[in-house]
């Protein structure tokens, strides 16, 4: 009869068990306001994040980015491997004058994409790979998104 | 009366020696049915008789000889028309002449080594039959009869535990245990997976075996993959410090021994594929082979048929039998055993008589074989059906050691080296990226054992029922017991777990 009872296990230290996850890592996009009047404005969101990650430099951050910050991180991370998830569309149609309701400053349309941003950086942050980008590591924790950055990895944050 | 083209003029039969107490085995065909077949192991002599019935008694067959050919071929489904024959006999029947009546022909290969065991995949079937020809002016009468062969193993002398550190740098560190390298078909392979760091939200692990077949050579190979099973093993988000155990039992798969470059034509090659999920539905997996091997059953049965096949050894093949000696007559083989060219007559159809003569009373025959000066003793036999003379395995059998150090990298050992595949950083599948970071230049504290990821675009269906096969555990069952901000899922309460009858 063959043996099928478990291999040794080395056991869990108490302090392993209760202590807090070494995966937390929340993304929040919330608090959406518009700006300025009339043609000139535009709608930013909060991203706020909270995380105990090491390779994150600040453990709690919280930024303001508009719709086409997304825009420019996706791209910057296309150029690489990663399958980049999609963004909320960029609702063209709602652009268009005539309309009805308050088009892309929509308090329903707004909502709708505040709840899509928020999916996507949310996939993005875990992805193992995509953690080493500086643009990922620039659009989540620097006050101001530098354009003109040096693409690249992130040296080893411990 | 022979009809130009009407119809074969004659039936062919295969009857094997002992084939009402030989095993049989069942293998699949290529359209998935399953069929069974004579078994048959190296070494073993194939013996039997080919019996002719006219379809018009008293009409002539004229032939241009009869011959039967025992083949092992290797076919290769794109390349139909060119089967290697890596084994090929023939034993004449009968010279060029008539038959007027029905016929019967025994025949014999001794001791016929076959290499290699029969196969049916999914671009190549590995198959042994016997071919019965009659030849003619225009067209031959042929029968196929086709025949199973197993390759059995002993116990592998060395068969080391598959231990060893694989991860992701910074993400997910692993340390994933196997009992053995070598699992014989009906084994267990029990295992488990310690976490070491774990910086990604998992969703659930599960593992699977995988069936490589690979086909072709050089730039024209081929490789099939096909998950033969599938399960959860753990659902939840572990932590660091934790163990997860694995029990997979093998006997409820549809598993063939490991076969590497079978006439330099195809592989089978068997994988474990260790595959966790994060929140995202993005796919970590490992991949370690494991080598499977067929064991030799011990029963008593064939026990019987092996004496009779030696007793008929003995006993001249071609010549008819006519002894007044009621107990050899019984086991002898009956009929108008043909010489070259005579046309004997007989009474007896060999048809009528092949179910009696099969079955000779156990204890007379047994007697006989016993108190004949010319038979080896039926213990060293080398026909003995349990296969190659290897000393049995003792049944209580205690686990092989662990490997109680840690593979790392260095200091693979030379069983998991040979066994593993090469899952170097620079060798990705076109479907797979290889996600070790290697841009950081600080020395690496992990094996350079990758883990592979998966993106998955969008995520599969919301299936939590993988297909669960009749003896399968599902080890720890987990909930997320820390506040992750993602949902949790926990299952059901542990299946039960099923006792693996031996």
């Amino acid at each position: 009869m063959e043996a099928t009872k478990r291999l040794n296990v080395k056991k869990q230290t108490l302090d392993d068990a209760y202590a807090a996850p070494a995966n937390f890592l929340e993304i929040d996009v919330i608090n959406p306001i518009t700006h300025g009047i009339g043609n000139k404005r535009y709608t930013d969101y909060e991203v706020r994040l909270r995380t105990n990650l090491p390779v994150f430099r600040i453990k709690e951050s919280s930024v303001r980015r508009r719709y086409s910050d997304f825009e420019w991180l996706r791209g910057e991370l296309e150029r690489g491997v990663i399958v980049v998830p999609p963004l909320p569309s960029k609702a063209w149609k709602r652009q268009l004058p005539f309309r009805q309701d308050e088009g892309i400053f929509d308090e329903d349309f707004i909502e709708d994409r505040r709840k899509g941003l928020e999916i996507f950086v949310n996939k993005i942050a875990g992805h193992p790979l995509a953690q080493n980008e500086k643009c990922l590591h620039m659009f989540l924790q620097d006050p101001v998104i530098d354009k003109n950055y040096v693409p690249g990895k992130m040296r080893n944050v411990q | 009366m022979n009809f130009f083209g009407f119809g074969p003029s004659a039936e062919v039969e295969i009857v094997l020696d002992g084939q009402e107490s030989r095993k049989t085995a069942e293998i699949k065909t290529e359209d998935g049915k399953k069929e069974r077949h004579a078994l048959y192991y190296d070494g073993e002599t194939v013996a039997g008789k080919v019996n002719i019935q006219l379809k018009k008694p008293g009409s002539r067959l004229d032939h241009y000889g009869i011959k039967v050919e025992l083949i092992g071929q290797v076919e290769l489904y794109y390349d139909r028309g060119n089967h290697h024959d890596f084994l090929n006999l023939v034993k004449e029947l009968a010279r060029p002449g008539d038959l007027f009546q029905h016929t019967s022909y025994n025949f014999e290969f001794v001791n016929v080594e076959k290499p290699y065991e029969s196969y049916t995949g999914s671009n190549v079937k590995l198959r042994y039959f016997l071919r019965v020809t009659i030849v003619r002016r225009l067209s031959d009468i042929v029968k196929e009869r086709d025949l199973i062969v197993h390759t059995l193993s002993a116990y592998p002398e060395m068969n080391s535990s598959i231990k060893m550190e694989v991860g992701i740098e910074d993400c997910l560190h692993i340390e994933f245990e196997y009992n053995k390298s070598k699992y014989h078909l009906k084994d267990v392979i029990v295992g488990k997976i310690y976490f070491l760091l774990v910086r990604i939200k998992i969703k659930h692990m599960e593992i699977a075996i995988i069936k490589r077949e690979t086909t072709g050579t050089g730039p024209n190979t081929f490789n099939e993959n096909e998950t033969i099973a599938k399960y959860e093993i753990m659902d939840g988000a572990p932590v660091r410090g934790e163990s997860i155990p694995i029990r997979v039992f093998l006997a409820g798969y549809d598993l063939t021994p490991t076969m590497k470059d079978i006439n330099k034509k195809f592989s089978v090659r068997y994988y474990l594929n260790l595959v966790l999920v994060d929140e995202e539905d993005r796919r970590y997996f490992k991949q370690q082979e494991i080598v499977l091997w067929r064991k030799g059953e011990k029963t008593r049965k064939p026990f019987q048929a092996s004496l009779q096949q030696q007793y008929k050894q003995m006993q001249n093949p071609n010549v008819q039998f006519t002894s007044s000696d009621s107990s050899l007559k019984s086991a002898a083989a009956v009929g108008a055993g043909k010489d070259h060219t005579n046309h004997k007559t007989s009474a007896r159809s060999p048809l009528e008589d092949s179910s009696s003569s099969e079955q000779p009373t156990p204890d007379k025959e047994f007697r006989s074989v016993i108190n004949s000066a010319d038979v080896n003793s039926p213990v060293t036999s080398p026909l003995s059906e349990e296969g190659p003379p290897v000393p049995p395995p003792p049944t209580d059998q205690t686990p092989p050691p662990h490997a109680n150090e840690k593979n790392d990298s260095n200091a693979d050992d030379v069983e998991t080296a040979d066994n593993g595949p090469t899952m170097n950083n620079s060798s990705p599948s076109p479907d797979q990226k290889v996600v070790d970071v290697d841009e950081n230049q600080e020395p690496k504290t992990v094996t350079d054992q990758g883990v592979e990821v998966e993106d998955v675009e969008t995520p599969p269906p919301p299936t939590n029922s993988t297909p669960t096969p009749p003896t399968a555990t599902a080890a720890g069952t987990k909930s997320s017991k820390k506040s992750n901000k993602n949902r949790n899922k926990s299952k059901s309460s542990p299946v039960p777990v099923a006792e693996a009858a031996d």
